[in-house]
């Protein structure tokens, strides 16, 4: 079980060093002068080769990946262009609000997708299966932005149920984390509908219907922890997906997170910026697969156990 | 010891074959129906959008370009059927120019990732080894990104215009595609058929297109179908974001995010795009959902 | 004598049949079948050919599309078909058990078998604690012969090999000690040695426990070491229906017959005969043959035969078979 998540965890730092590789050299294959647009308009040559030499700006690439690495090892990922303060200074700040809203989303996604997956198994083809699935399928099939202005037009204007953007307590989040839940919620609550159903084929189902047990807790004691696992992997899938929904959600209900700042650091070509904020938010999804795997691993005897007694 | 009547029976009706034949009973066959009414449904309504791209002109009430300060925030009516923007735009008309964008987006990256990522996955599988470890460690990093966030930055380093989205969506679509078709040929390479071809000398090349690839092809069909709805999604998630299809193009993102000062006042503006968006990707869901039940089974999740 | 054994479970004219989209296959036709108490049944034939199907009709786990469409189980005097529900689920591993076929897939692989075992206890006796529970598994793996039972009560099944967990299976099966126990191919997926062990403990664990048995299986091997009375099934037909002697002595039925024929035997030389097979193969269900579905295979087959059902002839007070070939017409 150790040497199992020992595994994962240093397979994980080829992955994470192979990202920031290519977010790195994505990056800097851009034309365009950093230094004359953090300047503008009071441009000084000496000052530009000054600068040039500070930022490492003329050394070959593979130099500067390495220094850049080093440096982000430290937790320095440089200076913002734009703002001039140090990156990794602006993504802490940003990131407590990212972590709140894709933690509220995950729970809202949960708390919608599993319940309404399992009912839709038990009580397969009838009206309610059907109007979950029609449900999750609209969650999927709608634009985030969308379905946020559309909350924003509906619960904030109309009706006034909430805040209808910024970010000033709790109240703020709850908006945005349904309409970033949502579009998971469908892609959970599918897989769990279709897992479910696959497990109840199973022999020891029948086993445990044999056994006297009664219907719906053969579903809750013998089929939910089965059909549950693999939707432990989804979850970790549904990390990346929530990082990439947050950077809309939050542009749209001006919610100062990371996504925010990618957005705003590319509007403003604010290199370090993104970099820093684009390696931060696959460190998190790398993280993510990593707890999932753990999780899973600790959830499955099968793993937990790998032992085959003599 | 032991007798059994098993060497009796050449064809076994097992009771699994109870099992299986219950799998497929009344009510999964009523679901079937219903699946393929919704995949046909998916189907007319992808077909009624090609036509209504290719004949945009034709079909488009006014000009979708055309500015005119008097005709700002008209409400739909008669007249305009889905009101006007702030430039007196008519909002139908740049709705059937926007599905233009939309389609060819959803068309245009999906097939080229399809491709690279079925010529990584088949080059990954057969040659296994090296070659093998670091087409599927790149692919592993490519899947770590959130797509969003991955097509962001090239976005920013190619520049926002409608050849850049198609470059930005290739490079984050093919790992998926890679992953499948290379598990695929892994299965497919030590079948006999396979190894009787290289066994007679033929080309790996001439044996990965024409023994590997016919193969995948179904599990091809369905991922492709199933890409596109994503893919639309993107596009419009990035002009949305203002890196995306410029304006004055008329990309539904684009449209919904152009309209969201007016929300309030012009909620038309930035609601109809965003249906469009929503039915088309519905339909392409709805279609590849369909087609997965017919032509793979076994591709599920 | 006779007259005073009481019937434990009278089954008497079951039809299930499975609703699939091709059609209408009847799992079990008219099928009729007694298990006096203490007395093990065997009940035998080909895949598909109704077994399985029967036993679970007894436990109402027929799954969609199957459905019992009539007939009468008559167990303890009650018809099992016209109880409720709730009923049922105190009857179903309290009073009638089931064993599996497959052991590697009858437990859940993700809780302990110990836990597993306990829970059927547990839901039929709600008054008992989890100790008493545990002890009362620990000693039910003794008597099935699962050394170490302490420690194996917290292992998972895919820690067993095969064996052990059929024992699992029946310590499971057994820990209420019901009236009937209704094993389903007990020991075709474990190999010969493990399977005569899993017999014998069965034939043990009858008399300790004063259990009815009813053993389904495809193995004639298996029927002549426990069996007291044999049913022949074919086709979701009882085909014959004899005492477990007479069956081997004197079978009637031509599909008897050629069970029987191509069962090894250690007592001829098996490098001068060859073994015997039944031509033809099983009947699809969708489309069973007319008349005796066992014409198209019968080497004795008459006209009668293929157009006619035969019905059931009374050889003697312990034997029936239905067949023309018996019938005094």
């Amino acid at each position: 079980m150790k040497r199992y998540i020992l595994k994962k965890l240093i397979v994980s730092v080829p992955v994470i060093i192979g990202v920031a590789l290519i977010t790195f050299l994505l990056l800097n294959v851009v034309p365009g002068d950093p230094i004359t647009l953090m300047m503008k308009e009071h441009i000084n040559p000496d000052v530009v080769k000054r600068v040039s030499a500070e930022m490492h700006l003329n050394d070959p690439a593979y130099f500067r990946f390495i220094h850049f690495l080093w440096n982000a090892l430290r937790g320095d990922f440089g200076i913002s262009y734009k703002l001039n303060r140090p990156v990794s200074e602006l993504l802490l700040e940003a990131f407590p609000n990212t972590l709140a809203l894709a933690v509220a989303a995950a729970v809202v996604s949960w708390i919608i997708g599993i319940p309404a997956g399992i009912l839709s198994a038990i009580k397969r083809y009838s009206f309610l299966d059907n109007f979950f699935m029609g449900f999750s399928l609209l969650g999927v099939s709608m634009p985030v932005f969308w379905t946020g202005l559309l909350f924003q037009y509906i619960f904030s204007l109309k009706l006034g149920f909430f805040p209808i953007s910024g970010f000033d307590g709790p109240e703020y989040l709850i908006m945005p984390a349904i309409v970033l839940g949502w579009s998971s919620a469908g892609t959970i609550a599918r897989l769990t509908r279709s897992n479910l159903l696959d497990v109840m084929r199973n022999d020891y189902i029948r086993t445990a219907r044999s056994k006297g047990i009664k219907e719906l807790k053969v579903v809750t004691n013998h089929a939910l922890k089965n059909s549950l696992l693999p939707v432990v992997t989804v979850m970790a899938l549904q990390v990346s997906g929530l990082l990439s929904g947050a950077v809309i959600t939050e542009s749209i209900f001006g919610i100062p997170g990371i996504g925010r700042v990618a957005v705003d650091a590319i509007q403003n070509r604010d290199m370090p910026l993104l970099q820093g904020s684009v390696i931060l938010t696959t460190i998190l999804v790398v993280v993510g697969n990593l707890v999932a795997d753990i999780l899973y691993s600790y959830l499955d005897p099968r793993i937990k156990y790998n032992k085959k007694e003599a | 010891m032991s007798a059994n009547v098993n060497g009796v029976v050449t064809e076994e009706w097992t009771d699994q074959d109870y099992e299986v034949e219950m799998g497929n009973g009344w009510k999964e066959l009523g679901l079937n129906f219903v699946q393929n009414k919704m995949a046909v449904i998916g189907g007319v309504i992808i077909i009624l959008v090609i036509a209504t791209a290719l004949f945009a002109p034709f079909i488009a009430p006014y000009d979708p370009y055309k500015v005119n300060l008097k005709l700002q925030f008209q409400e739909p009516s008669a007249q305009f059927l889905l009101g006007t923007d702030m430039y007196g735009r008519d909002v139908l008309s740049r709705i059937i120019y926007g599905s233009r964008i939309s389609l060819l987006i959803g068309l245009v990256p999906t097939l080229i990732s399809m491709v690279i990522g079925a010529i990584i996955g088949m080059i990954a599988g057969y040659y296994r080894g090296k070659i093998d470890f670091i087409l599927m460690s790149i692919s592993d990093m490519v899947l770590s990104f959130p797509s969003l966030l991955l097509a962001m930055v090239v976005m920013y380093t190619l520049g926002a215009s409608l050849i850049n989205i198609f470059i930005a969506l290739s490079v984050i679509g093919w790992a998926q595609t890679s992953r499948v078709v290379r598990a695929q040929t892994m299965s497919l390479k030590n079948k006999e058929f396979v190894e009787a071809s290289r066994a007679i000398g033929v080309r790996d090349i001439v044996i990965m297109f024409r023994h590997i690839l016919p193969n995948c092809i179904s599990q091809l069909i369905v991922l492709f179908t199933l890409n596109i709805p994503s893919s639309i999604l993107s596009e419009a998630s990035l002009s949305f974001l203002g890196i995306g299809a410029q304006p004055p193009a008329s990309s539904w993102g684009l449209m919904v995010s152009n309209g969201k000062e007016y929300l309030f006042n012009a909620p038309w503006v930035t609601i109809s795009p965003g249906i469009a968006i929503l039915i088309v990707v519905l339909a392409f869901n709805f279609f590849g959902d369909g087609l997965r039940d017919v032509l793979d089974p076994h591709l599920k999740h | 004598m006779v007259d005073t054994i009481q019937p434990l479970l009278e089954i008497k004219h079951l039809k299930t049949q499975f609703f699939t989209s091709k059609g209408i296959v009847p799992g079990a036709d008219d099928v009729s079948l007694t298990i006096d108490k203490g007395k093990i049944v065997g009940v035998v034939g080909e895949s598909g050919c109704g077994k399985s199907v029967t036993a679970l009709s007894i436990m109402q786990l027929i799954s969609e599309p199957g459905k019992i469409v009539g007939g009468e189980i008559l167990f303890d005097g009650r018809d099992l078909l016209k109880s409720s529900k709730q009923q049922m689920y105190t009857i179903r591993g309290n009073e009638i058990s089931m064993i599996f076929q497959e052991p590697m897939t009858s437990l859940n692989p993700v809780y302990p078998v110990g836990k597993q075992v306990a829970e059927t206890l547990l839901i039929h006796n709600s008054h008992l604690s989890k100790e008493a529970a545990k002890k009362a598994v620990i000693n039910m793996f003794e008597l099935v012969g699962i050394p170490d039972a302490k420690r194996r009560f917290q292992v998972y099944p895919h820690q067993l090999s095969g064996g052990l967990r059929q024992r699992i299976m029946i310590a499971m099966a057994l820990i209420c000690k019901p009236k009937l126990l209704i094993a389903d191919e007990p020991t075709t997926a474990l190999d010969v040695t493990i399977e005569a062990q899993i017999l014998q403990l069965l034939k043990d664990l009858q008399e300790e426990i004063d259990t009815s048995i009813m053993i389904i299986t495809h193995n004639l091997g298996v029927v002549a070491e426990v069996c007291d009375d044999v049913y022949v099934m074919y086709a979701g037909k009882v085909v014959e229906h004899s005492d477990v002697f007479e069956l081997f002595d004197h079978p009637k039925h031509p599909y008897t017959k050629g069970l029987l024929k191509s069962m090894p035997r250690s007592d001829v030389d098996e490098q001068r005969r060859k073994l015997y097979s039944i031509k033809g193969m099983v009947p699809n269900m969708l489309r069973p043959p007319q008349g005796c579905r066992f014409h198209p295979r019968c080497s004795e087959a008459m006209d009668i035969c293929k157009k006619t059902e035969p019905t059931v002839v009374t050889i003697n007070e312990q034997h029936c078979v239905s067949c023309w070939k018996y019938n005094e017409r």
